[in-house]
């Protein structure tokens, strides 16, 4: 499954650790949840860098306090038609001023790459390569946007605004 | 009229060559049935029993003569040559082929005509008054705020799936012609003791299997907080609304299982938190204004309310009928708004044919400042009608089969399309309207029995608001065969109510029989001529008349 990061189809650096497999010591690792919260002091310190894979119906609040030390926060679409890690990503984003990558994982589908990028995903583990190709293209498709998000896109209303102001000064 | 600028022209256009780009793909194969199924009803296009239907948003009810005529095009172009306007200020066209569609949205996009969110489980188009702006005791036109909230609405990155299909209405007027009250969130626009504008804001109204009266969640929010209001209600719902079970999945299930005060806390909760990060979302003075000046509004002359054209006419007692039925005071003196029926003997509830939709135009052209609205009820609207031109006005009407005078009246019926094209229907729906509407033919009759309003819905889901019509008729299936299920006493306005079932299922063949017998017991049962059916249905209740109705059944 390609991962594409920044834009582009990158390498994916981090090992998936199965929740019965034993933590390596170095490397950056991607674990659950569930094998997170077991230990989350220990784990979020570790030298090589830790991922977690949270679910869509617990609350990020819980992650929080390990925000600024996660190297990754890997939020899960188990369809595309389920949208609650959107808000999770803001939420993240925006509230929480998480700073590390955000990741979508599960069915991650062309069609939906520009709402992830607006909600704040930075990389995304897409489910077919031609999706993947297309990537820079697609996000190209809309350069209107109605509603202001944490991803710094002017919208519609803040460009009439700064317009009106053009055209008035100009006189 | 709401003007499109270049920044709306160029997201429809953008939204056109996405979709553009995404029929090819599923065409060729590469989109999934699945994966595309989502994609296309996000654009309006379900798959029903004999084609795909096509739905057309008209954002808060008001459509251009321009904008009509190229509905019109479509209808011919792409489709069989007419259009069925629905519930929520949509329009419908039945016959259309997948291949096709691209260009059909771009002809739309052309007039500033989208399809964008009219499906799928996104917050659909954003519904109003159809007399917003011309209704006489309005407080301030709702659509400057209907088309804020269709533009944050639109293509939101958060709010594009989610649990179940979300719904807005708005009003401004004491009496509620957006029925505002069986929508997911429902807008009651105001003025608090300060003067400053606002809205009661209403969440988890619905009809659906599962109907609910919405209830108020916060009695005043200030109209520079309404974005951010409305998105901490979706982002609580986004999260906690259910997606385990379809049927449970509206935000009106999420609002009952929490209770009212809790699900008020959890958004007061977000929307705080809200607030002390992020005010992105808050309005200025200056951007609603913005919205506001790009409305046009006609220049109106000083015209005499009783003019000559008006006193010579009034010997017609054809023309007397009709406009003591269709036409309705408008705020400036000198004008009306008239309501066009599409309601006549024997046809399904809101069709129109193109002929229909050009000629219209060619009337608001002439008549009403280049404008239509498009209601709730299923009918359209001409806003500005000097009255002096009421008697030509209905003469031109007259022609083309517009001017039943049934407006409100009991066959001025709200139905689905039911089985005759829907897949979800158990039940035929536009049949029984026909039948009704030949049965009440006569205008007197009608007349007398007074304002009545009957909806019917093919299954379960509704769409015809059966719930909330004086009279509702549910089709049901029994043993492979339609029954309807009626209820008496709903209502859709600022006493919203959901009716109450009067007995036992009847089979398809003794419907009008029934409505016959529950109208006589009524006119039996009324205290005087202007007690309303649905007010003799209060003071009574439904006892009477299941007594009347079902005793020699």
């Amino acid at each position: 499954m390609p991962l594409v990061k920044n834009g582009k189809i990158s390498r994916d650096a981090l090992v998936h650790v199965a929740d019965d497999a034993p933590i390596p010591d170095g490397g950056a690792i991607l674990i659950s949840a569930a094998r997170f919260l077991e230990d989350p002091e220990a784990l979020s310190r570790r030298a090589g860098g830790t991922g977690v894979i949270w679910p869509n119906n617990r609350d990020v609040d819980d992650l929080v306090p390990y925000l600024d030390r996660l190297a990754v926060v890997a939020l899960v679409f188990p369809t595309f038609r389920d949208g609650r890690a959107y808000s999770q990503a803001r939420l993240l984003k925006e509230r929480y001023n998480y700073r590390g990558e955000l990741r979508a994982t599960g069915q991650v589908l062309r069609d939906q790459f520009l709402f992830m990028l607006r909600a704040g995903f930075d990389a995304f583990e897409v489910k077919k390569d031609s999706d993947a190709e297309a990537f820079a293209n697609t996000v190209k498709r809309y350069s209107v946007f109605y509603q202001p998000t944490g991803d710094g896109r002017m919208t519609a209303l803040h460009r009439r605004m700064m317009l009106r102001h053009s055209e008035s000064a100009s006189q | 009229m709401y003007a499109y600028d270049e920044l709306d022209r160029t997201l429809i256009n953008e939204r056109v060559s996405e979709f553009r780009d995404q029929v090819k793909r599923r065409l060729s194969g590469e989109l999934t049935e699945d994966e595309f199924k989502m994609l296309r009803l996000q654009n309006g296009v379900y798959l029903q029993l004999h084609a795909y239907m096509f739905r057309v948003a008209i954002p808060y009810g008001t459509l251009s003569s321009k904008q009509l005529r190229r509905l019109a095009h479509v209808a011919r172009r792409y489709d069989r040559g007419y259009g069925h306007f629905t519930t929520r200020q949509n329009i419908q066209f039945n016959w259309i082929k997948l291949a096709e569609l691209p260009d059909a949205l771009a002809d739309l996009a052309d007039v500033g005509i989208h399809a964008m969110q009219t499906s799928g489980n996104n917050t659909r188009n954003v519904t109003s008054d159809q007399w917003a702006g011309v209704a006489p005791g309005e407080i301030a036109d709702p659509r400057i705020w209907s088309e804020l909230i269709r533009q944050y609405t639109t293509l939101h990155p958060e709010f594009s799936f989610l649990p179940r299909k979300f719904k807005f209405a708005i009003t401004a007027s004491a009496h509620d012609r957006a029925a505002i009250k069986v929508h997911d969130i429902g807008l009651r626009l105001y003025k608090n003791a300060e003067g400053e504008t606002g809205f009661e804001v209403l969440v988890g109204g619905g009809l659906g299997r599962t109907p609910f009266i919405g209830k108020t969640i916060k009695p005043f929010v200030h109209g520079r907080d309404l974005l951010s209001y409305v998105e901490a209600i979706l982002r609580v719902y986004n999260q906690y609304g259910r997606r385990d079970n379809i049927y449970k999945a509206r935000i009106k299930i999420l609002v009952h299982e929490l209770g009212i005060e809790k699900f008020a806390q959890e958004v007061e909760d977000e929307w705080q938190q809200m607030r002390a990060t992020d005010t992105a979302l808050t309005l200025d003075d200056a951007m609603i204004e913005d919205i506001r000046s790009r409305f046009s509004y006609p220049a109106y002359e000083k015209l005499p309310h009783m003019p000559d054209e008006l006193k010579k006419a009034a010997h017609d007692a054809h023309f007397e009928a009709w406009r003591k039925n269709s036409v309705a005071p408008h705020k400036v003196s000198g004008y009306a708004i008239v309501t066009l029926s599409l309601k006549p003997v024997g046809g399904p509830p809101g069709d129109a044919t193109a002929d229909q939709m050009d000629a219209v135009a060619d009337l608001a052209d002439k008549y009403s400042f280049g404008e239509i609205r498009v209601g709730h009820e299923q009918n359209l609207a001409l806003p500005h009608v000097a009255r002096r031109d009421l008697p030509a006005l209905w003469k031109a009407l007259d022609k083309i089969d517009l001017a039943t005078p049934n407006v409100n009246l009991i066959t001025d019926i709200i139905a689905c399309p039911g089985l005759d094209y829907c897949s979800l229907a158990n039940a035929r729906s536009i049949p029984i309207a026909q039948e009704l509407t030949r049965r009440f033919a006569n205008h007197d009759t009608a007349n007398l029995i007074g304002r009545l309003h009957i909806n019917i819905s093919g299954c379960i889901n509704a769409c015809g608001h059966h719930h909330v019509g004086h009279i509702g008729i549910l089709g049901v299936e029994k043993n492979g065969e339609e029954f309807y299920q009626i209820t008496i006493g709903g209502r859709a306005d600022e006493n919203a109510e959901v009716g109450t079932l009067i007995g036992p299922a009847v089979p398809y063949g003794e419907v009008a029989d029934v409505i016959e017998d529950i109208v006589e017991a009524y006119l039996a049962l009324r205290a005087q001529p202007d007690e309303l059916f649905v007010d003799t249905v209060k003071r009574l209740g439904v006892e009477p008349f299941r007594e009347r109705v079902y005793a020699t059944r």
